[in-house]
């Protein structure tokens, strides 16, 4: 045990996802020894995060004002809707600056086992969104996993009476990959959703 | 078949019934297995979209798998699909709610890690086998899988004789915590009455007789979920979280019931 507020930074850094008894010690001493001006920058950020960000009303990514900045901007397409677990794979789907529609961030994915269910996930402002028919095509965009299939399913039943065009991204094997690591169903599924070579 | 390689390297078949994600890329993986029962094990790497294991160890999937033992988790080393029943019942979303609640009950179940419980095991492979085939209503499959599941558990429901004094049936009256079906001059204050047709439906699935289950009208289904229900939330003290979010939608009316555990 340490004298009293290192023990206390110890403890609370220790509360951080991934982070032990041993790596919070660490960190702590890194701090003590860290340069005034760096710290408190790092102090001011973590205060400034939870005072300004918040979620976006729109498509629930996370924003600095009352909507983010992809639902500000009028360039992107108002007909295409991708719906996505969370905030990070908006970011990760951007990074590709493939697709110019808008975003609707549920929260997760539907996870009976952890009771996770339809209400406790953003689908009824989802359908809210749907509602007016500006939206014509909602790509699908939850994990590849389990969850993630079942909750696109789920989706896809929901808003199939909408008449819109629901489509699902791909699934199959990874650039980069070999064949013969590939597990049986995303080989399966890479078959299922082969390509014409148009050359 | 499990057989030992080396000292610490077992292999075993088993069903993946639950994942956790740990650290940067890694799961945690629990399994129940046929020789070595519940196994909870790392599966390291397994997030990484380039991942060996790819969607191998994901819940639902029958694997034969090996093992390394580690000092409070195993290790998975290498696995082979046997049966991908995941991709089948995340396309079907009644069938997957039902899926995920029959997994929950397998884990609860197996109290013990390591604990050999081949019976729960088996049972819980030829569950999902029929609920990845369809050919039954996934209400119904997912009942018979915990009437049986409870059964083989030590809590096997009685449908004929009364609990309580064995005098024979049928009854018309079902006491949860007596464990079945009781005699008018048995049955406690708080007992469900049930129609005949619904006692002979349980009677049915937890004997595996599907000429009669798939023949029981949708009310009579429904009188015996809830039975089914209120006498799993009886015995697993803490309840079944994804009992409540079984999708249950009637072929018939299409109209969705969940279920609701306190019938």
């Amino acid at each position: 045990m340490y004298e009293g507020v290192v023990q206390d930074l110890i403890d609370e850094l220790g509360r951080l996802p991934g982070v032990g008894p041993k790596g919070a010690q660490r960190i702590a001493f890194h701090l003590l020894a860290a340069d005034p001006a760096d710290v408190r920058r790092l102090a001011q950020v973590l205060i400034e995060v939870k005072e300004k960000v918040r979620f976006c009303r729109t498509c629930f990514n996370v924003a600095e004002a009352e909507e983010c900045r992809i639902c500000q901007d009028p360039r992107r397409d108002p007909s295409v809707l991708c719906v996505v677990e969370e905030s990070k794979d908006v970011v990760a789907i951007e990074k590709t600056r493939e697709f110019r529609g808008r975003y609707h961030v549920l929260g997760g994915a539907i996870n009976p086992i952890e009771g996770i269910g339809p209400d406790d996930l953003r689908i009824r402002e989802l359908m809210t969104r749907l509602a007016d028919g500006t939206v014509t095509e909602l790509i699908l965009a939850t994990d590849p996993n389990l969850e993630g299939e079942a909750t696109a399913t789920y989706l896809a039943r929901l808003v199939k009476p909408m008449g819109l065009r629901v489509t699902r991204l791909a699934s199959g094997l990874p650039v980069g990959g070999d064949l013969e690591y590939a597990d049986e169903v995303t080989l399966g599924r890479a078959f299922e959703g082969r390509r014409l070579l148009d050359v | 078949m499990a057989h030992t390689v080396g000292v610490s390297l077992y292999r075993d078949e088993g069903v993946v019934l639950r994942t956790q994600k740990l650290g940067e890329a890694d799961r945690i993986v629990t399994l129940l297995t046929r020789d070595h029962g519940r196994v909870r094990a790392v599966a390291k790497g397994v997030r990484r979209t380039r991942s060996r294991f790819g969607s191998r160890l994901e819940p639902f999937t029958h694997v034969d798998v090996q093992l390394y033992v580690g000092r409070s988790l195993d290790v998975v080393t290498q696995v082979e699909t046997l049966a991908p029943y995941g991709a089948a019942l995340a396309a079907d979303y009644p069938r997957y709610t039902a899926g995920t609640a029959m997994l929950e009950t397998a884990e609860r179940l197996t109290v013990e890690e390591r604990e050999p419980a081949v019976q729960q095991y088996l049972l819980l492979v030829g569950g999902l086998r029929a609920l990845a085939g369809g050919e039954h209503d996934p209400g119904l499959v997912l009942d018979a899988y915990l009437l049986r599941s409870l059964s083989v558990a030590g809590y096997a429901p009685s449908f004929g004789a009364c609990a309580r004094c064995g005098a024979p049936g049928p009854h018309r009256a079902f006491a949860v915590p007596e464990g079945g079906a009781v005699c008018p001059d048995c049955r406690p204050p708080g007992s469900a009455s049930l129609a005949p047709e619904a006692t002979a439906l349980l009677a049915a699935l937890l004997t595996g007789d599907w000429a009669v289950a798939d023949a029981a009208e949708p009310r009579y289904r429904r009188e015996a979920q809830g039975i089914v229900a209120a006498y799993v939330q009886w015995h697993l003290e803490r309840g079944l979280r994804s009992l409540r979010l079984v999708d249950r939608t009637t072929p018939e009316g299409g109209q969705t019931v969940r279920a609701t555990g306190d019938a």
